[in-house]
């Protein structure tokens, strides 16, 4: 399914979309494979799977240590292809590759997007990439079938969005807070505004995410976004629990995260 | 320059969107600012009156007869706090000011960066925390306490490898998180545009001098020009002026460390290829895969894994040699210049002298020109602890 489809029948069914991150080969490769089918079944709507990188500058300590512990098990953006193509022979969920322009660049544009494509990926996101130097691979996600999914941040202005909606394609990722990825108790309030603001610049779905930690924040933002992303709240409870999805602790957290984002309205 | 912010395949802004509108801010300010006599006035009072400068253009008599060469040094060791960073930090802080940011972070390697920046945010009444790897913190204590005695807050960073590139790191993430009242005191003309032109500007100030002074001494340019490259700002300072006078033969000396066949090295045009890193793009120490490689130096200002995209240009184009010393020249042209001159370089500046010695066949009777960026104090320890374990 691809993440246009995703999103018209989470609309139509009056959910939001639940978009777990993890980084790929944190801890093995085998382990987020794992990680992914337990998502994929018990109710994720699409994953972010994350590219790890040796500095990643916008994330916070959990993802830091989660890319830090992937690069420790050897893992390549070529076996996050592998990764990607495993999980797709038995799971339908789009997934969107999440990461940093220096492994994309060294791997080259062309032969990422080509092989992404060829293994199940359905969408690319950069972190670092600006829509000022977006052009060239935005030309090559274009060409080869690839979603490309742009950032959009609370110090983001009008005109801003309206180029950035150029470029984006999948769905817009609204970064909640100014700062690192990583739990927060609360959102700011003012966000609700300014998802208001975004979703009426684009007819692109707009997802909420940085700073998720817990149910009541999916229910507070529900009326205002079209999903969520939690990423640090769920690799710390991956660690707690020494990557065992099994374990009730995080098994009972994502059921929360799951229901709140599925509950009918 | 031409695409905007590029210095031909090189630069760019590689950031997340949320620093995107400081950039342009920063841009924006930067454009008024040149513009504005006051602006002008007020730094150059500061330049004159509070770093000390013009600084000198020394000829050094003994060592030049030692070598069989002119050699003429720009003591940018003489600046307020030791080194020519004091001009880029206190630039940078005066449009921190103009943009009503009171708070000021920066990351430091050295220290000598942390220590220009602290000295700024003391004279100019800002907030400032400096980013410095636990590492670094250690191994440059003095200059950990020189910061705090300023007033400035130095925060160790624990991750990734506890040096330069992550305190870069956790500088960047602070300045993601505060961006609305936080100004970013980059140290080199690195980083995403508008600071590699930023930095330009305010270390620009090395090389109008210098070629005045040259002018005046010898009533002629010089026929080399050698600087470190760490980040690159001292080489970019003291280049800028002669990047168009063809006859002016420009050499960038880079860290070779132990060596560019070990792993322990700053090598980035021998050894770097080209990447994405830290905002730039530029040359990089990485693996086969993007992922950025460890770096080292005995010299920490030279101790990174990218280099300003002008370098990398300035590479391609053919019109600035890079080449690199090694740790033990570097000591023997630390060791020389204080015997001879009685002038302690700083480890960075060292690695000039050190490829110059090597090589000073090749520029016999020619007058040569070296940035000495700082002063060696800071690297005594270093020093003399080398040469216990060498056994001198």
């Amino acid at each position: 399914m691809a993440l246009k489809e995703v999103f018209d029948t989470l609309k139509r069914e009056g959910k939001k979309a639940l978009i777990p991150y993890i980084t790929g080969g944190d801890p093995t490769k085998e382990k987020t494979i794992e990680i992914m089918d337990f998502f994929a079944k018990e109710g994720a709507d699409i994953i972010e799977l994350g590219v790890p990188f040796s500095d990643p500058m916008a994330d916070g300590p959990v993802i830091q240590r989660a890319m830090e512990r992937a690069i420790k098990s050897k893992t390549t953006l070529f076996d996050i292809l592998e990764i990607v193509r495993k999980f797709k022979k038995q799971a339908k969920i789009p997934v969107v590759l999440m990461g940093y322009m220096n492994p994309f660049f060294s791997y080259g544009f062309e032969r990422l997007i080509y092989e992404a494509k060829e293994s199940g990926v359905d969408g690319i996101l950069c972190v670092d990439l600006p829509y000022e130097e977006a052009y060239p691979f935005w030309m090559c996600a274009k060409r080869g079938g690839l979603d490309f999914v742009c950032l959009v941040s609370p110090l983001t202005n009008r005109s801003r969005i309206a180029r950035i909606k150029r470029y984006a394609s999948g769905f817009i990722y609204f970064v909640s807070v100014t700062g690192v990825t990583g739990e927060r108790e609360s959102l700011p309030e003012d966000v609700k505004g300014m998802l208001i603001d975004t979703k009426n610049l684009t007819k692109l779905p707009v997802v909420l995410g940085f700073g998720i930690s817990k149910a009541e924040t999916i229910e507070e933002f529900f009326d205002f976004t079209d999903g969520f992303v939690i990423g640090s709240a769920l690799v710390r409870r991956l660690e707690e629990v020494s990557f065992d999805v099994e374990s009730k602790g995080f098994k009972d957290f994502f059921y929360a995260l799951e229901r709140a984002c599925h509950k009918k309205r | 320059m031409g695409k905007k912010g590029y210095y031909g395949n090189f630069g760019g802004r590689f950031v997340p969107e949320t620093l995107m509108p400081a950039l342009y801010e920063l841009e924006e300010v930067l454009k008024a600012a040149k513009k504005d006599t006051s602006f002008k006035r007020e730094l150059h009072s500061y330049q004159r009156e509070y770093i000390g400068r013009p600084t000198p253009l020394y000829y050094a008599r003994n060592a030049s007869e030692k070598l069989g060469f002119k050699l003429y040094l720009k003591r940018e060791d003489l600046c307020h706090t030791g080194a020519h960073k004091i001009l880029n930090a206190l630039g940078q802080a005066l449009l921190a000011k103009r943009m009503n940011k009171k708070r000021i972070i920066a990351e430091t390697g050295a220290g000598q960066h942390g220590v220009a920046c602290a000295t700024a945010a003391s004279l100019l009444a800002l907030d400032c925390v400096i980013y410095m790897g636990e590492d670094d913190v250690k191994r440059q204590r003095i200059n950990v306490m020189r910061m705090e005695m300023l007033g400035a807050k130095v925060q160790p960073v624990k991750s990734g490898t506890r040096t330069l590139k992550d305190a870069i790191n956790e500088a960047l993430r602070d300045w993601v998180t505060n961006v609305r009242t936080t100004h970013y005191v980059l140290g080199t003309v690195f980083g995403p545009y508008p600071y590699p032109e930023l930095v330009k500007y305010f270390v620009s100030a090395i090389g109008r001098e210098a070629k005045r002074q040259i002018l005046k001494r010898e009533g002629r340019l010089p026929d080399v020009v050698v600087a470190c490259v760490g980040g690159g700002s001292n080489a970019m300072g003291i280049f800028l002026p002669f990047l168009k006078m063809k006859d002016v033969m420009l050499i960038g000396v880079e860290a070779g460390g132990e060596g560019i066949s070990t792993n322990k090295h700053a090598a980035r045009f021998q050894k770097g290829r080209i990447g994405i890193f830290q905002g730039s793009k530029s040359y990089v120490l990485q693996d086969e895969w993007g992922q950025i490689l460890d770096t080292y130096s005995i010299a920490p200002g030279l101790d990174y894994a990218s280099v300003g995209p002008e370098h990398s240009f300035l590479f391609e184009s053919g019109r600035v040699q890079y080449t690199y010393a090694e740790d033990e020249e570097v000591i023997e042209a630390y060791l020389f210049l204080s015997r001879e001159e009685g002038i302690l370089p700083a480890l960075e500046s060292s690695h000039a002298l050190a490829f110059l010695m090597k090589n000073r066949k090749e520029f016999k009777d020619k007058i040569v020109l070296v940035n000495l960026s700082g002063r060696g104090d800071k690297d005594l320890t270093t020093v003399l602890n080398r040469l216990k374990k060498d056994g001198a």
